[in-house]
């Protein structure tokens, strides 16, 4: 056990991958000599050589393409994609062609691929290094959306998207990156895809949220009356996400509010609410609410915490929702 | 800007070397190229009746014309070199090998397809063959063929799971030279000496636009190689023994020194650029030009005069035999089913499907691609 930060326990899960399985190759711009831009990657290049944690050029579409191709072939790369909103010149790379391999070759060509991208707002940065764009990789079947809100979670479920026979798109929190430490096993553990997280129990109302915003909500459950007991679940992977856990956790309480940094429009709160009002309909005491980043492009640093949905924010829709 | 439409001029006989590298090749391999090109000439008329009859949906782009770029590159490199092109694909799929009644079942929709109904004319996969597929996006096939050739040499120099040196042959067509993916794919195989060959089949045209009309430096493309670093050659794509002549060595020797290719292949295309292509862009007299110097006819007359392997009624023969196989392919596809909605519709998107994937559906495992389903007995039966 150790205690780690997200980053750290990033960098351990892809050591103590990339030691047991040496089809493994991380590609990416600045990743090896320099650690990456967040230093995710650091010392790997080091410890594993340049052939195996390859420094590319600034070139998107042709890191997710190579790796695609690595990843057809047999291999497992780890493309690093420096930040969410260069996931664009790589996108007709990664969603036209890589996640549809298996079903165009009807399962003979398989693409192994987990695609790390920073992601979200709260350090400062400008839009398109700041923006939270996984409701759009979570439209595409095919592939899968996964973003720990731990470094507990980081490392299993890095693990796991490496495993994975398919593609898996590895959002990392930039906020929680160094934001806070956690015990986590020196031994390798998996978390399995698709499966959220109750994070505290309760009894009145139920915040679905991932990533980042697992923080806020439990800032703001702090500011809430003690007369209301909250359900948090931590989704922790967007597609496939696990419908029968909310299910659950709303037939009980009757009340549901979805939490996330990107803009409200077809957000992924959205699919939430609707499946959430198929399935629980009649134990619904009130209406979905979202609590999300406006219909806008995220601000640049000053606006920032106004546009994300910080603790009052999230408190304020609680109320709002626990007294409909 | 010029104008000027492709031409079918080429060098003199008397300009070619005397001594060819394929006039040592056996006669069977020649004759083999032979049966191929006309293998894939055949199929693709008998594509477009079946388009024509609505029997194949979607877009179809036809190979005729081209036959000895497919054939003639192919049968210059290794079975396991991977090959991977864009959507013009049934030449390169019938060349590598694919069985023509998985090739034909697929355009029509078949679950006996190579992608088992699926894919359609544009996604033509044949893992069995090292074949990584068709590609719809122009050039999108490019950073990918990068990553194949990554991959070979990974596993030769890091994994040490092997000690063949192999080489990736990445097809495209000329419209894909203005693409940003060649040029990113062009750079990392540059820098990171990936042996992957990238082989333009430029027939003039990206659709309805020449090449001079929308490709820089059009008349000389082997600068945009020199850019990268990247050694390039011209090849009369019209004349396999020339492809063969001048692809083999210099496949050859990128193989040795497991560095990147460009290969400017000049062809042409006899049908439009897809099934629904008015032509305005190009004169009658332009194709004529090039089917006087038809690929086909040009390797049959050398068999038939020079080589003397094949007389007429051989020809004939070797016709006969193709258009009775194509017709096979053709009723194979017509006898075999659509997939089943429940069984296909949501199989093959993700291994293993966990329940409750999408709230909507589960994802099924659906029935075994028969490609791969030959390829086991094949194994099973070799064993």
């Amino acid at each position: 056990m150790a205690n780690l930060t997200l980053v750290q326990a990033i960098n351990l899960a892809l050591t103590q991958e990339m030691e047991a399985d040496d089809r493994i190759v991380l590609l990416g711009e600045d990743i090896g000599l320099n650690g990456g831009v967040f230093r995710v990657t650091e010392g790997l290049q080091q410890r594993f050589g340049e052939d195996r944690v390859v420094d590319t050029p600034l070139a998107e579409s042709g890191i997710m393409g190579s790796a695609i191709g690595l990843a057809m072939a047999g291999m497992r790369p780890i493309p690093e994609i420096q930040f969410e909103g260069f996931l664009g010149p790589a996108y007709d790379q990664l969603i036209n062609h890589g996640a549809r391999y298996r079903t165009r070759s009807r399962g003979a060509i398989t693409v192994p691929l987990t695609v790390r991208v920073p992601v979200g707002g709260g350090i400062h940065a400008p839009e398109l290094h700041s923006d939270s764009p996984e409701a759009i990789y979570a439209h595409h079947p095919g592939i899968k959306v996964v973003m720990p809100a731990s470094p507990y979670d980081a490392k299993g479920l890095l693990i796991s998207a490496i495993r994975d026979p398919d593609p898996v798109i590895y959002f990392e929190p930039k906020r929680i990156y160094r934001a806070f430490r956690e015990e986590v096993p020196e031994d390798e553990y998996t978390i399995p895809l698709g499966k959220a997280k109750i994070v505290e129990e309760g009894s009145d109302l139920t915040i679905v949220t991932w990533g980042a915003p697992v923080l806020q909500c439990l800032e703001a459950m702090d500011k809430l009356p003690d007369d209301i007991s909250v359900e948090l679940i931590d989704l922790r992977t967007i597609y496939p996400y696990d419908m029968d856990c909310i299910e659950e956790s709303v037939r009980k309480t009757g009340r549901c509010v979805v939490v996330h940094e990107a803009p409200k429009t077809s957000g992924f709160g959205a699919e939430i609410a609707a499946m959430v009002q198929e399935r629980c309909f009649l134990h619904l005491e009130a209406p979905v609410q979202r609590v999300t980043g406006y219909d806008t492009i995220m601000p640049y640093y000053k606006l920032e915490l106004d546009y994300l949905p910080e603790a009052d924010r999230i408190a304020e829709g609680v109320m709002a929702c626990a007294a409909y | 800007m010029t104008t000027a439409p492709p031409s079918a001029q080429v060098a003199s006989d008397e300009e070619k070397k005397t001594k060819r590298l394929s006039d040592k090749l056996p006669d069977k391999t020649l004759l083999k190229w032979l049966r191929d090109m006309m293998l894939i000439r055949e199929f693709e008329t008998r594509t477009m009746q079946a388009y024509s009859n609505a029997q194949i949906g979607g877009f179809c782009h036809v190979y005729t014309g081209q036959e000895a770029c497919a054939v003639g590159t192919i049968g210059s490199v290794e079975h396991d070199d991977p090959v991977i092109t864009a959507y013009r694909d049934h030449g390169h799929a019938l060349a590598r090998g694919m069985d023509p009644k998985f090739c034909m079942a697929e355009m029509y929709g078949k679950i006996t397809g190579c992608a088992k109904g699926k894919g359609g004319s544009m996604h033509m996969f044949d893992k069995p063959n090292h074949l990584y597929g068709g590609h719809g996006i122009v050039g999108a096939q490019t950073p990918l063929g990068a990553g194949l050739a990554f991959a070979t040499r990974y596993e030769r120099e890091v994994m040490e799971a092997t000690d063949k040196k192999r080489v990736c042959l990445c097809y495209l067509g000329d419209g894909a030279l203005n693409q940003g993916a060649l040029h990113e794919a062009m750079n990392l195989a540059g820098l990171l000496d990936l042996p992957v060959i990238y082989i333009v089949e430029n027939n003039g045209y990206s659709m309805g636009t020449s090449i001079a009309r929308g490709t820089t430096m059009a008349d000389d493309l082997l600068k945009k190689s020199d850019a990268y670093g990247i050694d390039g050659i011209e090849i009369d794509g019209m004349d396999i023994r020339d492809i063969y002549d001048e692809f083999k060595p210099f496949a050859d020797d990128l193989r040795d020194r497991q560095r990147p290719g460009f290969v400017n292949l000049i062809t042409y295309r006899y049908h439009g650029h897809s099934m629904s292509d008015p032509q305005k862009y190009r004169t009658k007299d332009e194709v004529k030009e090039f089917q006087e110097r038809d690929s086909i006819d040009v390797l049959a007359k050398h068999l038939m005069e020079d080589r003397d392997c094949l007389s007429e009624d051989e020809y004939k023969e070797m016709q006969k035999e193709l258009r009775a196989e194509v017709r096979e392919a053709v009723k194979f596809a017509e006898d075999s089913e659509f997939p089943d909605v429940e069984a296909e519709l949501y199989s093959d998107v993700f291994l293993n499907p966990m329940a409750g994937l999408s709230p909507s559906h589960d994802y099924p495992i659906g029935e075994e691609n028969p490609i791969l389903e030959e390829a086991e007995e094949k194994d099973d039966s070799e064993d």
